[in-house]
């Protein structure tokens, strides 16, 4: 007992030490601090920068990744995560390390497209052959649709929901708020359950059956699709939806400190060349460059975009106006 | 008093069966049930995918870095615990009420708690945290971080286990060993460790699958970088976050195995602690 316990505790080191022992030098370690959803995708890129990284440089790279919540993983910056660059889906996660110093408050300017590489927006996903007919926003806040999308309230994702429903409405009545506040809380009235994240909710759609269209950011609707490919799950794309910023941004303080400044801004850079683009539009993801965009415009069929900052003014008045507390929200997600 | 004992047991025998059919129903529907069920979805795809999702570095990894953990976390609490219990139990001094108490004080507090507690004590912005950063030393989202929760959350197991022994074994077999001149060092290892040695083990058992399956207080000072600082729990939920359900009940069922392989060792040890 005592020797097989020791023997396996050998294993683990020797295991252990191979799997921990990366390049021996700082400079060739990167740490992308992400948000949740990303794994499948830096895991299709960060090899792909390795590989661009040695033909150019000639030096090899590692690039780790850690993926959560992003504001939780803006948080564990602010605690000390050394992140040397951030790739999140919030700008607003940015903007709170930008105000603890850690970033340039210029983040937005230092990288092309408001430092948003690619970008997304809400789609939605529909049953085999959409029984349905679901086409459009207005399709949802019919009488007999089942909506499913994670609660406003604790989800970045269903916030996003939430705002480009209301962008739709006023797009269609000619901005008339409260009528856009009537639309959306029809909508409301047709989900049967408010999961509290985006996870929980594709759990609800697709294992539980519940519902006929879920609502969710459209990158992550060919990965659902992917997962539950036995039920022939379809998406869909609305006529108009809310530009969704995927931001990126060099911790500055944390590159500084491990000298991988250079390396940092390397990284970002290639995020935009057009074979970096192109695995990220290979995972659903719309993207900057126009070569690689109209490569993929099969599997990303045209949508019009609107901004927050077009149609609602900015965060600040979408958080006053929408998310405090007895704003919008609260009349729309009355009996909640 | 034989009226009694003829008529009682078939009443309470019926009862009796009833009890344990209710019990035994409930621990397979509530525990064997879910456990089993880990091992079904562990090998949905054949034992190749099992392999592979155990094989993967990132999995190993992670059992590795759970294992670094346990290695440094029971022997240091096994230390804590006979010493918590030794001056406990063998001593009078002020404040041996309040020791017992802080002892018990991780029992009592939810792990998040913990996590959170030292993060706002050694973290960027914490107490410590810029006398760290000046030495570059890096305690939260690295090694040190995940073990000094994990200690703290397990500190409890071993005392808590030694102390009741301790104090119902009283001084006197200590006192005689002094009085026949042995030293304190011989004390301890030939009258006091052989007194508690199975209460011991059993401590360091439920320590060592605590520490293997801490999830909560790890997660807040963790920083999830695979390949680094994602411990075995906490892959298992990036895997099934991941929608990669076989590899995150494969992951699941080497912890699962780890704690069945306790529970034996705990039920061995049951008997013989006394």
């Amino acid at each position: 007992m005592t020797h097989s316990l020791t023997r396996a505790a050998a294993v683990a080191l020797v295991l252990g030490v191979g799997g921990a022992a990366g390049p021996a030098t700082a400079q060739d370690t990167l740490l992308n601090v992400s948000y949740d959803i990303a794994r499948e995708l830096f895991e299709a890129l960060n090899p792909a920068f390795a590989a661009h990284w040695r033909e150019t440089t000639g030096n090899s790279v590692t690039v780790d990744q850690s993926h959560g919540g992003s504001s939780a993983q803006a948080r564990a910056i602010l605690e000390g995560l050394a992140a040397d660059v951030v790739t999140f889906n919030q700008e607003t996660d940015i903007d709170v390390l930008a105000a603890d110093g850690l970033v340039p408050e210029s983040w937005r300017e230092l990288l092309p497209n408001g430092a948003s590489p690619w970008y997304s927006l809400p789609a939605f996903l529909v049953r085999e052959g959409n029984p349905r007919g679901i086409h459009d926003w207005d399709d949802l806040a019919r009488d007999d649709v089942a909506v499913i999308f994670p609660n406003p309230r604790t989800s970045g994702n269903a916030r996003y929901t939430y705002l480009a429903a209301f962008a739709f409405a006023l797009d269609q009545n000619g901005g008339d708020e409260d009528a856009a506040e009537a639309f959306v809380r029809a909508i409301f009235d047709n989900v049967p359950v408010f999961d509290t994240g985006g996870r929980g909710a594709t759990q609800t759609f697709a294992e539980r059956g519940i519902g006929d269209v879920l609502v969710t950011f459209e990158a992550e609707t060919g990965g659902i699709a992917a997962a539950y490919a036995d039920q022939g799950l379809e998406r869909v794309t609305p006529s108009l939806s809310l530009f969704a910023a995927f931001p990126v941004a060099v911790v500055a303080e944390v590159a500084d400190r491990n000298g991988t400044t250079e390396l940092a801004n390397a990284y970002l850079d290639w995020l935009y060349s057009p074979e970096a683009q192109r695995i990220v539009a290979g995972h659903y993801y719309r993207v900057t460059d126009e070569g690689v965009a109209a490569e993929f415009a099969d599997s990303l069929p045209e949508v019009r975009l609107v901004t927050v900052d077009e149609v609602f003014g900015g965060w600040d008045a979408v958080r006053a106006n929408h998310f405090a507390e007895g704003a919008r929200l609260d009349n729309v997600f009355v009996n909640q | 008093m034989t009226a009694t004992a003829t008529h009682l047991p078939g009443r309470s025998r019926r009862a009796e069966r009833t009890l344990i059919g209710v019990a035994v129903s409930l621990s397979l529907l509530f525990v064997a049930a879910p456990l089993a069920y880990i091992f079904v979805r562990a090998f949905s795809q054949g034992w190749q995918v099992y392999a592979a999702n155990i094989l993967h570095p990132m999995t190993l990894h992670a059992i590795w870095l759970t294992t670094i953990t346990a290695i440094v976390v029971v022997p240091v609490n096994v230390a804590f615990g006979i010493a918590a219990a030794w001056a406990v139990a063998k001593h009078r001094f002020p404040g041996r009420g309040i020791l017992v108490t802080m002892i018990e004080i991780p029992f009592s507090i939810s792990p998040i708690i913990a996590g959170i507690c030292y993060l706002l004590l050694y973290g960027r912005q914490g107490l410590l945290g810029p006398w760290l950063r000046a030495q570059d030393i890096q305690v939260m989202f690295a090694l040190p971080g995940i073990i000094l929760v994990t200690m703290f959350v397990t500190a409890p197991f071993v005392a808590r286990e030694v102390l009741p022994l301790m104090q119902a074994q009283g001084t006197e077999q200590e006192q005689a060993a002094v009085t026949l001149g042995a030293s304190g060092w011989q004390v301890f290892r030939r009258v006091t460790l052989p007194n508690i040695k199975w209460a011991l083990l059993y401590g360091a058992v439920l320590c060592t699958a605590r520490a293997v399956g801490e999830f909560g207080g790890v997660s807040v000072v963790s920083g999830n970088i695979r390949g680094q600082t994602n411990t075995l729990p906490l892959h298992v939920e990036l895997l099934f976050n991941d929608l990669n359900a076989v590899g995150a009940f494969a992951a699941a069922s080497t912890l699962t195995l780890i704690a069945l392989v306790a529970l034996v060792v705990k039920a061995a040890l049951e008997g013989k602690r006394g």
